[in-house]
This record gives C-alpha cells, sequence and structure tokens, in this order.
C-alpha cells in the first residue's frame, strides 16, 4: 500500500518551477532519500510534500487516514532555537501538539508518549536541561523525539546528519534505521551523504530540474543515472 | 510611611492605577517572551507609535482614544505580521511606519488641536504615559481590565500551541498545526497590549515593558515556563514598585516604571553571569 503518491507534481517557488515531472509511490514502510546536487530541489519537493508550501502542478496523495497531524518531521536548526529558552522534555512534548484538538493541555498519554521516545532515544536523563546547551548530536535526537510524537506512520528528515561528526553521524543512521525497522515508521530523508543514503535506505529518489530516478536502491546501483551520480560522488571523496 | 501608604490606598484613582498596572504588567510581560524570541520587539516598538498616531487623531475628532486607537492598531500589527513571514518587512519597513506615524501624529495635533489646549503637555502625556494612569476614569478600568484578562485566558489556554509555534514555526505547520491563525492571534494581542500600555507608560516606554521582563528572566531561567512565569512576577513587581515610587516621590509613572524594569535587567544580568562562572 502506498503511503504517499506524486502524480506528475512540479515543485518552485512563485510559480516558478525547480523541479518538474514528479511521478512516483512509496510504499508504506519504505525508507526512501531523497539525492541530488545543490539546488536540485530536494528541500523544495520535501517541503512540498510537507504542505509547507503548494505544489506548482499536479498532485500529491496521501494514504487513507494519514493526514498532515500525522507526519513527523524534523527539519534543519533555525536561528531562533539557538538561544531559547527550553528544556528537552518541553521541546519533545511540543510535538504531540497536532494531537492536542481543542484541548489546552496534553494529557497524560501524550505525556506517556513522549516519555517512551526520550527512554527510546536515551535523551531522558538529559530531560530537564536547556536544549539550547547540548551538543549537536543531542539536539538532533530531541528534534528526532519530538517528530515522533507526532507521527505514527511516516517521518520526513531533513538532513539530520548535518554539522555531526562521524561517530555521532552513524549513532544516527542507525537509530533512523531501527526506527524504520522496529516501529513500522515509513522514512523520508533528504540527504548530501550519498554512501549513506545506499547503505540504508530502501528507495532512492535522485532529482535535478526533473526527476532523474526513483526505484530500490538495487535498481539505483545497476541505473545509468546511479552509475554517473555514485561516480562523481566518489571523486568528491576521493 | 505605612501610613501614607494606607492612605493613599483609600483614594479610588491610585487603587485604579494599581489594578490597570498589574494587569498591564502581567499582559506586556507574557506577550514580550513571544515577541522576543520570534525577533518582533521592533514591531512592538513600532506599534506603538502608530497607536500614538491613532490616538492624537482620536483627541482632534474628540472621541474616545481607545475607540480609535484600537482598531488602527490592530489592523497595522496584523499587515505588518504578516508581511513579516514573507520577509518583506524588514527593519527598514518597520522604522517607516514607525517615524512615519509620529511624525504625522504630532503634525495633526499642531493642525487641528484648539489653540488652547495644553499641546506640549497633551503630546508628552501620550508619549511619555506621564498621569494617564492616575486620572483613569471607572469606564477605562473596565475596559482594560476586561481586555487584559482577555489575553490573560488567551495566554493560558493557548500556552503550549504559542511554544511550538514560536520554537518552530515550520514544524507546527508541517504536522498540520495552522500557524498562520497563531500568528494572527498574537498580532491582534501585540496590539491590544500595546494600546493598553499607553496607559501605563505612554507611547515611547511601551517596547520596555514588553522586552524587559523577557529579557530578564532568560538569563536566569532555561525552560519556557520558568521564562514565562519569571517574566510574569518580575513585571507585576516592577509595576507595582514604579507606581508606588512615583506615587510618594512624586516622579512620571512610566519612565519610574521602566527605571525599575531596568534595574532588575541589571540584576538579572549580574546574577546570570555569577551562575555561568560558577
Amino acid at each position: 500500500m502506498a503511503v504517499v503518491e506524486f502524480q506528475n507534481v512540479s515543485v518552485g517557488y512563485d510559480g516558478k518551477a525547480v523541479t518538474e515531472g514528479l511521478n512516483f509511490s512509496l510504499a508504506d514502510g519504505a525508507y526512501l532519500s531523497i539525492v541530488g546536487e545543490n539546488g536540485a530541489g530536494k528541500s523544495t519537493t520535501m517541503k512540498t510534500l510537507l504542505g509547507l508550501i503548494k505544489p506548482i502542478d499536479g498532485k500529491i496523495i496521501f494514504a487513507d487516514g494519514l493526514r498532515s497531524n500525522e507526519i513527523g518531521y524534523l527539519p534543519q536548526q533555525t536561528q531562533v532555537q539557538r538561544d531559547f529558552p527550553a528544556t528537552v522534555s518541553e521541546v519533545v512534548l511540543s510535538g504531540c501538539l497536532n494531537q492536542l484538538g481543542f484541548k489546552p493541555f496534553y494529557s497524560k498519554e501524550q505525556k506517556q508518549t513522549a516519555k517512551k521516545w526520550m527512554d527510546r532515544l536515551e535523551i531522558t536523563d538529559i530531560s530537564k536541561r536547556s536544549y539550547k546547551q547540548l551538543s549537536g548530536g543531542q539536539q538532533q535526537r530531541v528534534l528526532l523525539a519530538r517528530a515522533l510524537c507526532a507521527t505514527k506512520k511516516l517521518i520526513v528528515l531533513d538532513e539530520p546528519v548535518s554539522g555531526l561528526d562521524p561517530v555521532v553521524t552513524e549513532n544516527m543512521y542507525e537509530l533512523i534505521r531501527q526506527i524504520n525497522r522496529e516501529d513500522k515508521i515509513t522514512v523520508i530523508m533528504v540527504s548530501h551523504d550519498l554512501a549513506a543514503a545506499l547503505r540504508y535506505s530502501s528507495h532512492i529518489l535522485q532529482l535535478s530540474d526533473k526527476m532523474l530516478f526513483f526505484g530500490t536502491t538495487e535498481q539505483y546501483k545497476d541505473s545509468d543515472v546511479g552509475h554517473r551520480f555514485i561516480g562523481k560522488a566518489g571523486e568528491c571523496d576521493a | 510611611m505605612l501610613d501614607k501608604l494606607q492612605m493613599y490606598l483609600g483614594y479610588d484613582f491610585v487603587k485604579y492605577a494599581l489594578i490597570v498596572g498589574v494587569l498591564i504588567a502581567l499582559c506586556s510581560a507574557l506577550l514580550g517572551v513571544s515577541l522576543v524570541l520570534k525577533r518582533y520587539s521592533m514591531i512592538g516598538d513600532g506599534l506603538s507609535r502608530v497607536a500614538f498616531a491613532a490616538t492624537t487623531v482620536a483627541m482632534v475628532l474628540s472621541v474616545a482614544p481607545l475607540y480609535l486607537s484600537l482598531p488602527v492598531t490592530v489592523i497595522v500589527a496584523v499587515i505588518l505580521l504578516r508581511a513579516g513571514n514573507k520577509k518583506i518587512a524588514g527593519d527598514s519597513a518597520v522604522a517607516l511606519i514607525s517615524v512615519s506615524s509620529l511624525a504625522l501624529g504630532y503634525l495633526i495635533l499642531n493642525l487641528f488641536a484648539s489653540k488652547s489646549s495644553n499641546l506640549s503637555g497633551d503630546v508628552c502625556s501620550i508619549l511619555f504615559g506621564s498621569t494617564s494612569i492616575l486620572t483613569l476614569k471607572k469606564t477605562d478600568v473596565w475596559l482594560c481590565t476586561i481586555l487584559a484578562v482577555v489575553v490573560i485566558l488567551i495566554f493560558i489556554f493557548f500556552y503550549n500551541r504559542l511554544f511550538a509555534v514560536t520554537f518552530d514555526e515550520d514544524f507546527s505547520t508541517a504536522t498540520g498545526t495552522k500557524t498562520t491563525a497563531y500568528n494572527m492571534l498574537l498580532a491582534i494581542i501585540t496590539a491590544i497590549v500595546i494600546v493598553l500600555a499607553m496607559n501605563l507608560v505612554g507611547a515611547l516606554l511601551i517596547s520596555a515593558l514588553i522586552i524587559f521582563p523577557a529579557l530578564s528572566s532568560m538569563r536566569l531561567f532555561k525552560s519556557f515556563k520558568g521564562v514565562i512565569i519569571s517574566s510574569a512576577v518580575i513585571s507585576v513587581i516592577c509595576a507595582l514598585a514604579g507606581i508606588f515610587i512615583a506615587i510618594f516621590s512624586d516622579t512620571p509613572v512610566g519612565s519610574t516604571i521602566v527605571a525599575a524594569d531596568l534595574a532588575v535587567f541589571i540584576l538579572c544580568n549580574i546574577i546570570g553571569l555569577i551562575k555561568k562562572g560558577k
């Protein structure tokens, strides 16, 4: 069953398309990495998927019952958050906001959900600490916990490892893999890190001004597009 | 000293000033945390000039200032915050509105106010709130009280939403929260608080009431809840202290309150530095 389907979607700003011809359907439980060079419309596509900007053309269809208040999102950090007074538990709990309905305060159940994810991501012991004073890796865990509070089905990650050191990066990828496999949450990740994308994800979406490739990671490795891009990325690393 | 205090508390105008002063201080502190964190401090400052201009027009037309300045300020606030989201209303746009309102307000008063009135006294009173808090009528007190209570209730009810939307607007939108609606709500509350606060400290000093308690609290507390509660407490204490000092030593109420806020801010900074040094 498809979690989300793009039907001939064009994405962009102010009526100008950045990427056109997006046609794909993502199965429930998949782990999709969106790759491409800078300016290829990765973030634009992701923001369109999240409903932050409107598609210029085409239709995005979500599976039955999946509404925007059931999608988890791990954005890149913003300037505001660098000096925002907030504890870890306050930030994580705010992920439950979309289940609040018309009530002013969080229920016991929602606090339990927040606690469950803090335990899972091993940030319970820092739950009373100030978010802005944490290390980059800890902050990403907090934001991941918040995203998980907001969803049971689909989580969207925007370059979740940017700025993290190699060990912390590996941990983060492991966590995301666990969440995908054990909690059966579909993952869509925008990534700069092609090697990791190939290693961890089940599907690849490669973008430039149009959709270059969509398919499983195995298919991608065998494709012309894949060959070229993997070769290029290899050169950069060398 | 205590006798004198008791005597003053016997006067209605002192009671009114205290009730309205505390409520306004509470509202502006609650609002201030969100505005400071959203980097909207200057918008508050600009809006207070708009409220000044609207008040001068109301004076010329001899209607009660609140009836004109409230709707005008609300409309401008909504426009500014909406534009702010599209990144058009930068610093300069706010500055433009701010100085234009100030200039036009003064111009309007000079052109149309009756020559017999005490022009500079009026202007001074609107800008610095010199005595207006001590000359409130019963209807003003009721109106201020109702508006302030509404603002406080909104803050309590929307506390969690305001936190989430302030901390991360994109996340909140993406996960299904109507952030535009909350920004609108924030704009309207900002306008209401500014118009109310004009009574207490005057148009030029409102920003102090909004910004100082939030900044002071952020030096001391690391949780959002802590900062909100501490802002409210600091703001109310400074307002009370300011009003009493002003009555006893015959200083202008607005500037005395702001001076108290400044003193607390410096104190909090010192405490913050000491805490950090440990």
